[in-house]
């Protein structure tokens, strides 16, 4: 057997793992394996990054638009730091990637050697498993693992660490994919007696509720989802990132919960019997004061992670599985339809948010521009068949509400970390991952000014994603915070910002600017029918808050239309 | 309420584990009372006994997330009543107040003994719960104690299979052929 180096160990391997693309920086510590890339055709696709975060974040997206687990390498030390605020971010949305950090070589370790980080306990509480590799026979065996564990029952990020001597080192490759580890069960068996109960719990209720998490989306499990909607009737409401996990034409599709969700589906989640939440985990911006919630429901909890049984609210029926096998078991065996009564609830409550919020922030005829406006249109254009990206803030909210999402994983939102400065980068893997698909970016001025060194990357590689800016020249969610909450005490929230289409034609990126109401269609027109990336800055109304709301420390049904 | 738990988990002995077990704790300001590692009767399976006092509730939660940790085998928890428990303490005793005639005396009524003997002074052992160990403290403090340790806890479950046995039966690493 022809002995191999560490490095093109590490690539052979990842091409047993079928990883074809990658996002990187190199450095240093990284050099044996980005020269191994060079003097061997690997088959992989390598996008060079501006900033490493940007990375992170791009491989994120890439994994939630292929299916695949994003791939990252990074030199050590700030190659590898600058990485952290995407695996966090991936940690708390449970995204498969495999991050790849080169550390100094063995023999220094611990001597605060130059770019010498300890990425391994930096890391620890981000990842769901990391491992420094410090000889070259290590790379097989941890490379299997890292795969196995990112992308197996709940999935997440995973890091590896490795030296620059295990890097170079040669020994006998040899490469073996894992089926199972012993200290580790992905999928937990789903019980019969559990399914049953579940029935009869839906059946003694008259006024069910579906919460619809990103685990649906995760376990693929849509169609059973669709199916057992279907053939029940009961009204499924989302979470943020269970957007998109059903069709918003769907006729029994309730809206989506929480802070900035829908009235209807928030105001009933208090007046529901039974709600059933279906790979989801109850995060405090659903669900508002915890003491407060669900108050007249019993609940049944399906998740993979039976550590998020009982953690934040108590369930009545708590079922650790995973939610595709549980939909596909329940759905033949259940006999049930929803009471239309229980249904027209929603559609009354519904009809009053669209005369009291949706209706004034899509269709206003004075004023500016306005952010829901700008969205419903490109919803409209693209006849919500794009996939969404968002930055984090007010952008973000009205992206999740008046993009109307048809196919699954079409929204790629940071949602439990709320990473300002994810949307570019984002927008950017996302683009890489479906070449062929309408990519947007709903950004806000803020947060596309944390990444935009990223333009470099997109304007590098020609990736056609369209980005545009909701410029309110505000950090607009603290300032609405602080309209609401602080006597309109502007802390820090007002932002000049650069001349946007003057930028983008620095990377030689088409840009436009629309200020006038009467040229919004057609600026959204150019933009998506201009071949090539196309930034289009949006003048919107300065001091808008996005409505409705479930104010800290009020509970769902507490939701106000207006502040 | 928050009451004494003890939290025995089985791991993977690899490298930061205790550190990942031990985030678990710190992440939700948890101040752990005694922390014992060892190897396991089985191979390459590292044994953690954790103590800590807390609500039931959270004990739950956080020996799920413990649970939870990819190199993870095992992990439960116990009420002082379901287990038998123990702790070790070393007494450094100068060897003039040793040879005070009461010290074996009182070794012997607290089940103690010497388990070395130096020039200048003697060593005293006592196995037993906190209470027992503080108590010998304090009866031995005119004695001039020099140096005195205790371990962490060690614990055995009452039920009949203990968790260990269940380990065994656990299969090895599977890889997929190719």
């Amino acid at each position: 057997m022809k002995k191999i180096s560490g490095a093109e160990a590490i690539l052979r391997s990842l091409v047993e793992e079928g990883v074809d693309t990658i996002f990187g920086y190199p450095g240093g510590a990284i050099m044996p394996i980005y020269d191994n890339m060079h003097i061997q055709d690997h088959n992989i696709n390598h996008i060079l990054v501006r900033h490493e975060q940007g990375a992170a974040h791009a491989a994120q997206a890439y994994a939630q638009v292929t299916g695949k687990p994003g791939v990252c390498f990074a030199t050590s030390g700030p190659g590898a730091t600058n990485l952290l605020t995407g695996v966090t971010n991936a940690n708390l949305d449970s995204i498969p990637t495999v991050f790849i950090t080169a550390q100094v070589p063995s023999h220094l370790l611990g001597s605060d050697a130059f770019q010498e980080t300890d990425m391994v306990s930096l890391s620890m509480p981000v990842t769901k498993w990391n491992y420094q590799i410090t000889k070259a026979e290590e790379i097989p065996d941890a490379i299997a693992k890292a795969f196995h564990f990112a992308k197996t029952g709940r999935p997440g990020p995973v890091l590896l660490d490795i030296t620059k001597d295990a890097q170079i080192n040669e020994f006998d490759f040899r490469y073996k994919k894992i089926k199972s580890i012993r200290s580790y069960i992905p999928k937990p068996q789903l019980k019969s007696t559990d399914v049953d109960e579940a029935i009869a719990m839906i059946q003694k209720s008259k006024k069910p509720l579906l919460l619809a998490g990103h685990g649906i989306l995760l376990a693929n499990g849509r169609d059973e989802l669709l199916s057992f909607v279907e053939k029940t009737e009961i009204p499924a409401a989302v979470t943020l990132l269970g957007k998109s996990v059903i069709p918003e034409d769907n006729p029994n599709y309730v809206g989506m919960l929480g802070m900035h969700g829908n009235y209807a589906p928030n105001i009933l989640t208090n007046r529901a019997d039974l709600i059933i939440a279906a790979g989801m985990r109850f995060d405090d911006r659903v669900t508002g004061d915890l003491k407060r919630y669900a108050v007249n429901a019993k609940i049944i909890h399906v998740d993979i992670d039976e550590a998020e049984l009982n953690k934040n609210i108590a369930a009545d029926l708590a079922i650790n599985a995973d939610i595709k096998e549980f939909l596909k078991e329940i759905t033949p065996k259940i006999s049930y339809k929803t009471d239309s009564a229980w249904l027209s609830e929603f559609e009354r409550l519904n009809k009053i948010e669209t005369d009291k919020v949706i209706k004034p922030e899509c269709f206003p005829s004075t004023g500016k521009i306005r952010s829901g406006e700008a969205i419903f249109r490109l919803s409209e254009q693209t006849k919500g068949e794009a996939i969404v990206v968002t930055d984090v803030g007010q952008n973000q909210m009205m992206a999740a509400r008046y993009y109307k999402y048809m196919n699954p994983n079409t929204l790629i939102t940071s949602g439990g970390l709320g990473t300002m400065g994810f949307g570019l980068p984002a927008a950017m893997g996302a683009q890489v991952g479906q070449p062929e698909k309408t990519v947007v970016l709903f950004a806000g001025d803020g947060g596309f000014q944390m990444t935009f060194q990223e333009l470099g990357t997109i304007f590098q590689y020609n990736l056609p994603v369209k980005m545009m800016i909701l410029n309110n020249n505000f950090l607009g969610m603290v300032r609405q915070w602080q309209d609401l909450f602080m006597d309109k005490r502007y802390a820090e929230t007002i932002m000049p910002t650069p001349d946007f289409p003057l930028m983008a034609k620095a990377f030689g990126i088409n840009s436009n600017i629309v200020v006038e109401r009467e040229n919004l269609d057609k600026a959204i027109y150019d933009m998506l029918n201009t071949p090539g990336p196309y930034l289009l800055e949006v003048k919107i109304e300065q001091e808008t808050n996005v409505f409705p709301m479930i104010y800290p420390g009020s509970a769902v049904d507490e939701i106000v239309l207006e502040g | 309420m928050k009451e004494m738990y003890t939290i025995t988990a089985f791991s993977e002995n690899h490298i930061g584990l205790l550190n990942r077990i031990t985030i678990v704790f710190s992440r939700r300001h948890i101040n752990i009372e005694s922390l014992t590692v060892s190897s396991s009767e089985m191979k390459g399976v590292h044994r953690f006994t954790i103590v800590i006092e807390e609500d039931e509730e959270l004990v739950n939660k956080v020996v799920k997330q413990i649970a939870k940790l990819p190199e993870v085998l095992r992990a439960a928890y116990f009420q002082n009543d379901d287990i038998i428990y123990r702790e070790i303490a070393l007494y450094k005793i100068s060897i003039d107040s040793a040879i005070d005639k009461n010290l074996e005396h009182l070794l012997r009524e607290y089940n103690a003994r010497m388990v070395d003997i130096q020039k200048d002074f003697v060593i005293i052992e006592k196995t037993g719960h906190v209470e027992d160990t503080e108590k010998l403290y304090d009866m031995l403090k005119h004695f001039n104690i020099l140096q005195f340790v205790r371990s962490g806890r060690i614990s055995i479950s009452k039920q009949k299979k203990e968790l260990s046995a269940y380990l065994s039966e656990l299969p090895i690493n599977e890889y997929v052929k190719g």
